[in-house]
């Protein structure tokens, strides 16, 4: 249990340790975005740790960090063809944030850091964990960014006509997110 | 005329960085002195270049002739990978000095998605060989220009009195908000 909590709010991805900076910035742009960006990372992640921490006594350990890559390139390249093939609205929105789940620094992080050194079930739990995290972190940024930026949440208007645009561009999004890690700093000494 | 586009849209216009969210882990990480954001940016214009060729190459002779397009993302981060150390371990053999300066940041380039991102874009976007190159000297320049602008910035940064709550990587996300809206005043130059 503490495995999976863990990644939510002591250990979050985002607001704390800092991990994963490129797709948290660049796709919040709404609720939904985050919330599908956050979803296709869970997914890489749980299956990703599932499979490295089966195939941990295998792995020579020179060639670790190489052969964790290639398993977490090839969940990538799944996540990238089915979401073309069943969500392509939503793949062209993320585009070529999709592949560069590879070079997300969390999933290699908890590949080294946990599914190496754990057994099956935990690095399952973990993989969610941080994964369910993750998505939560983008799905809030997403959806702050939506409300002040074009005065909508998870794509339904509330208030009529514009809003402060400039927090749907990318200006918006560096500025959201350090008032929000801000924030969270603040609550968490509280 | 059309590549001093490529090369003005992807430095100023399209700034890796503040318009593209790629890279944005080195550039929080490495961002506290100059000297240190000269080195990276020096190893990012170096390693992007060449990955950049050496993908697009194995793309369109390995790849494409055989119908293994959908390997793409694997095949790209093994080659970045094996090419960050092979620079690594040529550097250290002929020019010592220069290992001395760019040696460090070496490592953290395979994980660095700016990389990846653009040796995918160039071939998402159709450019032929010469394009391409251009292309990756030009961002890994724009890269370096938001690095140093931004390092020179937290160098100051440090002898103000900045509230509590938002010192470190809080003030940080703001100040690149407010450099990014200023390199949108060039929207429109291209």
């Amino acid at each position: 249990m503490q495995n999976f909590t863990k990644g939510f709010i002591k250990n979050n991805p985002v607001f704390t340790l800092l991990l994963g900076m490129c797709p948290t910035l660049g796709v919040t742009t709404s609720a939904i975005n985050g919330l599908g960006m956050g979803l296709a990372t869970t997914f890489v992640l749980v299956a990703a740790n599932v499979v490295i921490s089966l195939i941990k006594n295998i792995i020579p350990d020179k060639v670790r960090i190489p052969a964790f890559i290639v398993v977490i390139a090839s969940f990538v390249t799944i996540v990238d063809l089915v979401m073309a093939g069943y969500a392509p609205a939503l793949h062209e929105q993320l585009g070529l944030f999709i592949p560069l789940i590879v070079v997300n620094c969390i999933v290699l992080g908890r590949a080294e850091a946990f599914a190496s050194k754990n057994n099956v079930f935990s690095s399952l739990i973990d993989g969610l964990g941080m994964g369910f995290g993750f998505a939560f972190a983008l799905t809030l940024l997403g959806g702050i960014r939506e409300i002040l930026g074009s005065g909508a949440i998870f794509g339904f208007k509330f208030i009529p006509g514009d809003a402060i645009l400039v927090f749907v561009l990318a200006p918006g999004a560096f500025i959201a997110l350090g008032y929000l890690i801000a924030l969270i700093n603040k609550l968490r000494k509280a | 005329m059309e590549y001093i586009i490529i090369i003005i849209s992807a430095i100023f216009v399209n700034n890796i960085v503040f318009a593209q969210f790629l890279g944005i882990c080195p550039f929080l990480g490495v961002s506290n002195k100059l000297s240190t954001s000269v080195g990276m940016g020096g190893a990012v214009v170096f390693v992007m270049t060449l990955a950049t060729i050496v993908t697009y190459l194995i793309y369109q002779f390995v790849l494409i002739p055989m119908g293994l397009g959908f390997l793409q993302t694997i095949s790209y981060i093994l080659v970045i990978a094996a090419l960050v150390q092979m620079v690594e371990i040529i550097l250290k053999k002929v020019s010592p000095s220069m290992y001395q300066a760019l040696g460090i940041f070496l490592p953290l380039i395979t994980t660095n998605c700016a990389v990846l991102g653009v040796a995918i874009l160039v071939i998402q976007k159709d450019m032929n060989l010469l394009e391409s190159v251009i292309f990756a000297v030009a961002n890994s320049i724009g890269f370096t220009l938001a690095l140093v602008i931004f390092a020179g910035i937290r160098e100051h940064m440090e002898l103000m009195g900045v509230p509590k709550g938002m010192r470190g990587i809080p003030i940080a996300l703001v100040v690149a908000g407010l450099l990014s809206l200023a390199f949108m005043g060039f929207a429109g130059l291209v």
